[in-house]
């Protein structure tokens, strides 16, 4: 378990860098605020209505559809890491790890194949 | 030194998880969630689970988060009023509701702490240990390949539900 | 856990950010070094011998520069936003192997050159990677900018897409290693035959490597995916609005995304540190990781400066109807091979 103390320790020095910056250049960059240098970057021109709007609902499908496939990616670590220890150890096994593991694959290339069919990884539509 | 650890962790967990609820903004609400789910992940590793942990914030604050800030933004749902407010009788329900999960709660830890069980395994930080990806890996595809086998076929069912909800408008 | 194990750590891990700092410094001179060489100009040559102090003279430049929070903006979000892109991009380092044991005289004892090994070590990784999201989409909806807004949104929706290419090429490798620890996977290219030994040179693997190293250039946001901050049509994406120091965390969240990623193809496909007389001179393990690392840099660089960018709906298709089907398709061919010809290292 001691193998993971150095996460905490790199995850304070990096918020600590991470604070000195931010600070530094609070401390030492010039500060002359206008309200037209505060204002919203549009091109030069009077920032037109909000850019909180409702935006297309494409991102969603792809944020959904990632959950997904990542979730089956997971599923994958575990396998991949067993596999090679089982065909040395458990060769009995070999056939049952590879197949089942083909079978998960099959189904879930066929959630591909219909999302694809659905046109959801058509960005242009 | 792993109580206090223990206790740093929950306090955190714990913390955020109120955030969650009292935070009006409903982005700060998702940020907040994101500190329960890795303070979780800590609280994993502390009890030798690395490969949990790791999955806790792959999959939670990787991905299922992502998808609840996607629909914030995407939404743009100003400052939230409470839905208690136009619902009043749904506040009232919560109480009960609240009190049957605290219930539960201290049910399965009375019982579990009168069976006294022992884990299945010892636990050492071994590269065969419990928790860590080989046995998971190992029992997952043995013992559970049922379960295995059914979650494909379930995401398969949630990728349909997915198309089918956000595409209703007929194309 | 003695209070000398726990300074070692201390040390390492401040001396890993203070490289990839520098580092970053210099590879963005490189980079314009680079750009100028292929498009048959000098380049930066006026600060220093060779133009060599010049991330210096920006540096400086930037800490200077007025620091701007747009009065629309939900400043606490804008503010923490570049420290969320950086912190995971400076944690990713800790358990890649950048050399063996070397016998360090000052302190005469001996020290393994990596900071931590972990049996979960890709997956930690991978999970960080996985947070990198949300300073862009935070940054882009602080801003309260239009831009940034759909710069964030976009480079998100890239960054999910091809994180799942990425994941899936390194499941084919862990078919041949049966570990995630990196230190293990990295002692298993060793061997009598040399070059022959790394896993780039494992039948389906080179394949593998192809996919990895396009979706990782994508998880980078570089060219031709730099979608995110297209100039043409969204200014400069998510870090529209950011100036100062802030918009050089956002530049060094990225660079030092570019160095993890190389660092792990070369751990993963390379041999890692190892090389010629590394047995001998563990030391010599520290060039050669430096050396293979810079050499998938300037590749990636030479990609940047040779290829136009994507469009939008090109990115996604190429990432979720070419690279994606690959990457599964080559675990399915990875799986068979490992099936009949099982890897033999123990």
């Amino acid at each position: 378990m001691t193998n993971y103390v150095p996460v905490l320790i790199v995850l304070v020095l990096a918020v600590g860098l991470a604070a000195v910056l931010i600070i530094v250049s609070r401390l030492l960059g010039k500060n002359r605020p206008t309200p037209e240098k505060l204002a919203v970057y549009e091109c030069g021109v009077e920032p037109v209505g909000t850019a909180r709007e409702r935006q297309s609902v494409k991102f969603y499908l792809v944020a959904m559809v990632f959950l997904l496939f990542d979730i089956e990616a997971i599923f994958l670590v575990p396998w991949a890491v067993v596999f090679p220890n089982v065909l040395r150890d458990n060769a009995a096994l070999k056939l049952v790890f590879y197949g089942e593991m083909m079978l998960f694959m099959v189904v879930l290339f066929i959630g591909l194949v219909y999302v694809w069919r659905k046109g959801i990884l058509e960005w242009n539509r | 030194m792993e109580k206090v650890l223990f206790i740093v962790l929950a306090v955190l967990a714990i913390g955020t998880a109120l955030n969650v609820i009292f935070q009006r903004n409903p982005l700060y609400s998702a940020l907040s969630l994101i500190g329960t789910l890795a303070s979780l992940s800590a609280l994993y590793l502390t009890l030798h689970a690395q490969f949990i942990a790791a999955i806790q914030i792959v999959v939670y604050a990787g991905a299922i988060m992502v998808l609840f800030l996607f629909v914030i933004m995407l939404l743009n749902v100003p400052k939230t009023q409470p839905v208690v407010e136009k619902h009043k009788a749904l506040g009232f329900l919560a109480i009960p509701f609240a009190g049957a999960m605290i219930a539960e709660a201290f049910y399965v830890l009375k019982t579990l702490a009168d069976k006294k069980i022992t884990p299945a395994f010892a636990i050492d930080t071994t590269d065969r240990a419990v928790g860590t990806t080989w046995s998971v890996g190992y029992s997952l595809f043995t013992q559970y390949l049922l379960p295995f086998e059914v979650t494909s076929v379930l995401i398969l069912m949630a990728v349909v539900g997915a198309m089918v909800l956000a595409r209703r408008e007929g194309d | 856990m003695t209070t000398a194990v726990l300074l070692e750590w201390v040390i390492k891990s401040a001396i890993i950010l203070f490289v990839l700092v520098t580092a970053v410094a210099y590879l963005t001179f490189l980079e314009r070094k680079v750009m100028s060489w292929i498009q048959l100009r000098i380049g930066p040559n006026r600060v220093g011998p060779w133009g060599l102090l010049q991330p210096l003279a920006d540096g400086v430049k930037m800490i200077f520069k007025e620091d701007i929070i747009p009065t629309e903006a939900n400043r606490w979000l804008y503010v923490i936003a570049p420290a969320i892109s950086l912190i995971p991009a400076l944690m990713t380092f800790i358990v890649i192997p950048y050399g063996s044991v070397v016998h360090v005289p000052i302190l005469d004892r001996d020290v393994a050159l990596r900071v931590t090994s972990m049996n979960i070590g890709l997956l930690y990784i991978f999970a960080l990677t996985s947070l990198g999201v949300y300073g862009l989409v935070l940054a882009g909806w602080a801003s309260n900018n239009k831009y940034s807004l759909l710069g964030g949104l976009r480079s998100s929706a890239q960054m999910i897409s091809y994180e799942l290419a990425f994941g899936i090429s390194i499941v084919s490798v862990l078919l041949y290693t049966g570990t995630l620890d990196l230190s293990v996977i990295v002692g298993q290219q060793s061997g009598r035959f040399g070059v022959l030994g790394w896993n780039f040179f494992k039948v389906p693997l080179f394949l593998v490597f192809i996919v990895y190293y396009i979706a990782s250039l994508a998880e980078c946001n570089r060219t031709p995916f730099d979608l995110p901050e297209a100039e043409s049509e969204l200014v400069a994406g998510y870090h529209t609005e950011y100036s100062s120091m802030k918009f050089v965390m956002f530049q060094m969240a990225e660079y030092i995304n570019l160095i993890t990623a190389s660092s792990i193809a070369v751990t993963l496909f390379f041999g890692g540190y190892i090389g010629p007389k590394v047995n001998y001179y563990p030391w010599l393990g520290l060039v050669y990781f430096a050396l293979k690392v810079l050499v998938l840099i300037l590749l990636a660089m030479w990609i940047r400066f040779t290829l136009p960018r994507f469009r939008y709906d090109q990115l996604m298709r190429f990432g979720w109807k070419f690279l994606l089907p690959a990457a599964i398709v080559n675990v399915i061919i990875t799986a068979t091979v490992v099936l009949f010809w099982p890897p033999q290292h123990p």
